[in-house]
């Protein structure tokens, strides 16, 4: 695995399988996005672009090949290893937000922070910084469901980066909002990148959003193409 | 992180309304049963006056014989046997004998009402530590010079002279007249040895046969150890006394042919295993000694039994509601939460829930007891809610929200991430 490589996929194959049915999801997947970089990933529907995020966040197991993150191999980590350093080094931001409705948006920026030993003090301290840094200190006792789509987005995004995490994966990140909030969004995650040198893999359907990352990875029929 | 999830826990409850209204009458429903029975427990077991000194006192209060011929039967104890035999055993600072309850009409002022009636000796005013209301008990020289002499209880007071004291004044029983000579509070008629309204010298008993034959019965010996450490060799040298018996000598016993006789001291709780399970849950042997342990044991399997149907059913419930949040449990995931951390949550989650259905069932516990000591369905009982009972019950809430929340939250803890964002489980 090479060396300043946050991510690195090699040989990588998912496979789904049920009693009835075998349906390949990717296969040969060799991938290495470096720390720093901003990647889009694009392809149809179905081609394996949440499958491939999934599985360079950990979220998912491949059927074969290795998946290494800042160069560490995690194949053989277990679920509490794979728990801490989903934590420490890995924040997500998901298509449709996925915010707890029970909880404020304070609650829900300091959910990473809530596994890891620190005070409440400093939990809310750290989430009020997230929430400035996506202008949205004023909603802090607000609840998500008395937010728009975009503002709802601005909070994930705040999820994502609180736990100040090395990569930021985000899944069609813009793809429930409107233009001018996708572009709100997009404007945060360039942000990021340039301010903080964030390493960001963002799944899109959009070519122009794509255009202004730093390299596209095409997928199709869960083949990288170009 | 205990207070943001005991924080989600509250939100989330009242968020869903109908499940926690549904969840709570289950658990609720189930702790005040339970509760109720710990309280009936501790009323029948505990130390309460006048029977402030339980972990030292023994009883005897039936005995086992058999005859040549085969024939088996039991008595009430023999007042002459153990007053005979039973007397001086090392370790024991007092004995009592006292008359099994005896239904009597009794008139005061021409008024006729059926009392309860016990006779004993001085010893059991001694054993026992009962609250005067008014004068005291009858002495050494009362039982031995046969005195008309009764104790009664305030209820009797009440009925027989309204509000008026009762220190003096007369009271026939049985066609013998009884100078009161001292008031104490009512007592609980499930408790065996002071429960009585009634009490006289049983040397004013008109026949006498307790004190000539073995076989009349009709008492119950009551034994105060110095300490809980003598009971076992105060049981043993019992046991051996009884062996030595010469039961042959009674007229009685010779006549029937019997030729053995078994007795066994008993402690307060294996009275009440005895009385409440000894035949429907075998907690006494052959030989009329108590099995404890099988008492206690079928009344932990039945709490168990009875617990068992809204836990599979709050269970049930749980799992819905679980898996209706798969999606913050992908997310929780995601950010970071190990399989164990999610199952502390959801298990926090449902011990607050129980808790809260728990001290609701304390509420409904606290009538219902209130309610069957105001009924007097058991003369003079007075169920009450104390420290024992709360705990009792505080424990089996926690146990019930532990048990109903460990299974739902081991599954749920076990949903694949993306699936649980997608809001499903695989």
């Amino acid at each position: 695995m090479s060396g300043n490589a946050m991510v690195e996929l090699q040989g990588v194959e998912k496979v789904y399988r049920t009693s009835t049915l075998e349906t390949v999801a990717l296969t040969a997947m060799n991938l290495s996005v470096g720390e720093g970089e901003f990647v889009s990933i694009m392809g149809p529907s179905g081609c394996g672009k949440s499958t491939l995020l999934n599985l360079m966040g950990l979220l998912d197991v491949p059927t074969a090949g290795r998946v290494a993150v800042n160069g560490t191999p995690v194949e053989s980590y277990r679920d509490r290893e794979v728990a801490a350093l989903r934590n420490k080094e890995i924040g997500f931001v998901f298509q449709s937000f996925h915010l707890i409705p029970d909880l404020s948006v304070a609650d829900n920026v300091e959910i990473p922070l809530l596994y890891r030993s620190m005070s409440a003090r400093e939990r809310r301290e750290r989430a009020r910084k997230a929430l400035d840094r996506v202008g949205l200190s004023s909603r802090v006792h607000h609840f998500p469901s008395q937010l728009s789509g975009g503002q709802q987005q601005r909070v994930a995004i705040a999820r994502a980066i609180v736990g100040s995490p090395r990569i930021l994966l985000a899944d069609e990140p813009t793809g429930n909002l409107d233009s001018q909030m996708g572009d709100e969004i997009m404007g945060i995650l360039h942000g990021l990148h340039a301010d903080e040198r964030a390493t960001i893999v963002m799944v899109t359907h959009d070519p122009l959003r794509a255009g202004k990352t730093q390299r596209i990875v095409r997928l199709f029929d869960g083949r990288q193409v170009n | 992180m205990l207070r943001s999830y005991l924080r989600l826990a509250t939100r989330v409850l009242l968020r869903r309304k109908f499940f926690t209204a549904v969840s709570l009458f289950g658990i609720s429903f189930t702790l005040v049963v339970l509760t109720v029975v710990v309280a009936l427990l501790d009323h029948v077991l505990a130390p309460l006056p006048p029977e402030t000194r339980l972990e030292r006192t023994l009883a005897v209060y039936q005995m086992r014989f058999s005859t040549r011929d085969g024939r088996r039967g039991r008595f009430e104890t023999s007042f002459l046997l153990m007053d005979r035999y039973m007397r001086g055993i090392p370790g024991v600072e007092r004995m009592s004998l006292l008359s099994t309850q005896q239904e009597m009409m009794a008139y005061a002022n021409g008024e006729p009402m059926v009392v309860t009636l016990k006779r004993t000796d001085a010893d059991y005013w001694k054993i026992l530590d009962f609250a005067f209301l008014e004068g005291g008990p009858f002495t050494e020289a009362d039982v031995e010079n046969a005195s008309l002499v009764a104790v009664i209880t305030e209820a009797m007071r009440r009925r027989f002279f309204g509000h008026a004291p009762a220190l003096g004044e007369t009271i026939e029983v049985d066609g013998q007249r009884f100078h009161v000579v001292g008031v104490v509070s009512n007592v609980s008629r499930l408790r065996p040895i002071p429960y009585s309204d009634f009490w006289v010298p049983h040397t004013t008993d008109k026949s006498g046969a307790h004190r000539r034959q073995i076989a009349a019965g009709g008492y119950v010996a009551a034994f105060l150890a110095r300490s809980p450490a003598d009971l076992p060799a105060i049981r043993a040298e019992f046991a051996s006394r009884m062996q030595r018996v010469p039961i042959h000598d009674d007229p009685v016993a010779a006549r029937e042919g019997v030729d053995r006789l078994v007795a066994h001291m008993e402690a307060p709780a294996e009275t009440v295993a005895r009385l409440y399970a000894g035949d429907d849950f075998m907690a006494v042997d052959e030989e009329g000694r108590v099995r404890l342990g099988r008492f206690f044991g079928a009344l932990a399997a039945l709490a168990f039994l009875f617990m068992l149907l809204p836990t599979l059913n709050l269970v049930n419930l749980n799992v819905s509601r679980v898996l209706e949040r798969a999606s913050e449990i992908g997310v929780r995931k995601a950010f970071g939460a190990t399989s164990r951390a999610l199952v502390g949550q959801f298990v926090v989650e449902n011990v607050v829930l129980t808790i809260v259905g728990g001290l609701l069932g304390f509420v409904g516990a606290y009538a219902v007891l209130g309610a069957l000591t105001g009924s007097e369905v058991i003369p003079y009982a007075q169920f009450r809610m104390n420290g024992r009972v709360f705990l009792s019950g505080l424990a089996l809430s926690v146990f019930f929200g532990v048990l109903s929340g460990a299974y739902p939250a081991w599954r749920m803890s076990r949903l694949n991430p993306v699936d649980a964002l997608k809001g499903g489980a695989r």
